[in-house]
């Protein structure tokens, strides 16, 4: 049976889309059959992100229209076995995401695949409303800023009451916590919000802390998911990630400010 | 001679008792201290209904009175019961009416009669007992956004309020978690409703229509945490700690 996780948050900007690369590309390198669906239809940066762009030929618009079959649209990442792209249509806008359309296309893909990414586009529109509405699970993106959180508190509300699982009076979307962006020296400093600020506000497990680093930045330009990034701290907080969504229980890193001494800066840790 | 005192008198039988008893009577509701113009309109009515007006006992309410702007200097309630008796009317007391109006009746030696509040309460029992309103419990925080509304009733929320999200309710709000949002208890007036959380600190506190915004709550940072419990007294909304 298929699982459908979205990815979402609410607020543009906070690592929605760097976090579904990544999470699927971690599901795929794992083994799991995974795809991952850009719903951001007309501002696609899925395939960029995953440096798949130049080989986008149909799109998720044209299997819902049925213009193509999946198999045409479905693109095979050529890095990890298992991890397959379902981009989205530049020249269209969302009005094209019917429920009927993405649910068909969510049957098919559930023949194929263990794993459903569900890459959203911010805001709280039809884009995302659609992205949301068949997940079995939610990777809710926030970052330790005030609106930030409040986003994915609305975001939180909308998957408690607008999701199929809640209409149909199922058992509710499994939320998670991914705090995105964090810096620990600065939430001490008191500049931005701690975990402990955020847990407190949102009220659902956390299942994991991304580092703010220049690797993510490098590696979204390079076309390739941090995660892939093995040595960055980023990549490692990814790859803890994707370990504790499969049941690993693995303590959480990045969340505290270390003074780096001498010798620890010359091999490594933490 | 109807008062005759015999020499002996039985002190087994009481001469009378007082008990109450209740009457309908016609109520003169005055509005002007306009002699001429009560006279002019009580001849009018007489013409209307020259029976009615056969020693019919009235009571003369002051509710409505427009009291005169130079004072009461020259009111004359003798003169107005000696003006109702000579159009077929009996009037038996006085009621309402200002304090100083009061005093002139005092002064005058007439009756001044209770108001009829207790003919309201009265009335007020017949009615049938509503049915308790039901409470509305909600298993789930409540986020940014929603709104949960709980007609006629008590709000239940089992979790968290979050900023930019709203509870409301006719009777009580509860919440066993941290109040953050907006909570409007008695919406429709009941002044007697309360709020209940576990931490406050919320954007908006309101009861009844009265209400306060977070700048205006104050709460002391050592009762951040603590349950508190809002409540109105004297028409002020007023904080406290829930367990003392």
């Amino acid at each position: 049976m298929a699982t459908v996780i979205v990815v979402t948050s609410g607020k543009g900007g906070v690592g929605k889309t760097t976090t579904s690369a990544s999470f699927a590309a971690g599901l795929a390198q794992r083994g799991y059959r995974t795809v991952v669906i850009d719903f951001d239809v007309g501002l696609r940066n899925l395939d960029l992100i995953m440096g798949c762009e130049r080989r986008v030929v149909y799109d998720f618009v044209n299997i819902i229209n049925g213009e193509a079959n999946l198999n045409q649209a479905l693109i095979r990442d050529k890095r990890v076995e298992n991890l397959h792209i379902l981009p989205a249509s530049q020249t269209r806008d969302k009005e094209a995401l019917t429920r009927e359309g993405v649910e068909r296309v969510l049957n098919e893909l559930r023949q194929n695949f263990e794993y459903i990414v569900c890459d959203s586009p911010a805001g709280i529109e039809r884009g995302a409303l659609m992205a949301l509405y068949f997940a079995d699970e939610a990777l809710v993106v926030t970052n330790p800023e005030v609106s930030s959180v409040r986003d994915s508190d609305r975001i939180l509300g909308i998957l408690a009451s607008r999701s199929r699982r809640a209409e149909q009076g199922e058992n509710p979307v499994k939320e998670h916590l991914v705090l995105a962006r964090y810096a620990p020296e600065r939430a001490d400093r008191g500049d931005m919000l701690s975990v402990e600020d955020v847990l407190e506000i949102l009220g659902i497990p956390l299942l994991g802390v991304i580092p703010e680093s220049p690797a993510v930045l490098q590696s979204s330009n390079a076309g390739v998911p941090v995660i892939l990034e093995e040595d960055s701290d980023a990549g490692a907080a990814y790859s803890d990630l994707v370990d504790r969504f499969l049941g690993k229980n693995l303590p959480h890193r990045f969340i505290t400010a270390q003074k780096k001494g001498f010798l620890k800066r010359l091999f490594g840790g933490g | 001679m109807l008062l005759r005192s015999p020499r002996f008198a039985d002190e087994n039988i009481p001469p009378f008792e007082l008990k109450g008893s209740l009457f309908t009577l016609t109520v003169l509701h005055l509005f002007q201290l306009d002699r001429a113009a009560i006279e002019r309109h009580l001849t009018e009515k007489v013409k209307q209904a020259p029976s009615f007006f056969n020693n019919t006992p009235v009571v003369i309410d002051l509710e409505g009175l427009v009291e005169p702007p130079n004072g009461l200097d020259g009111v004359d309630f003798n003169g107005l019961y000696a003006l109702l008796r000579g159009h077929g009317m009996a009037p038996v007391g006085i009621r309402h009416g200002s304090p100083e109006l009061q005093a002139a009746i005092r002064q005058a030696g007439l009756p001044i009669l209770p108001d009829s509040r207790s003919a309201g309460a009265a009335k007020k029992t017949e009615r049938p007992e509503p049915a308790p309103a039901r409470s509305r419990i909600v298993n789930h925080p409540v986020r940014s956004g929603q709104q949960i509304y709980a007609p006629d009733g008590d709000l239940i929320i089992l979790g968290a309020v979050s900023a930019g999200a709203e509870v409301i309710a006719d009777g009580n709000i509860h919440i066993y978690g941290v109040l953050r949002g907006r909570a409007l208890a008695g919406v429709k007036g009941d002044v007697e409703t309360w709020i209940f959380c576990q931490s406050l600190e919320a954007e908006l506190i309101s009861i009844a229509g009265r209400y306060r915004i977070s700048e205006q709550i104050n709460l002391d940072p050592a009762d951040r945490g603590k349950p508190m419990q809002i409540h109105l007294m004297d028409d002020r909304l007023v904080i406290d700690h829930l367990i003392r």
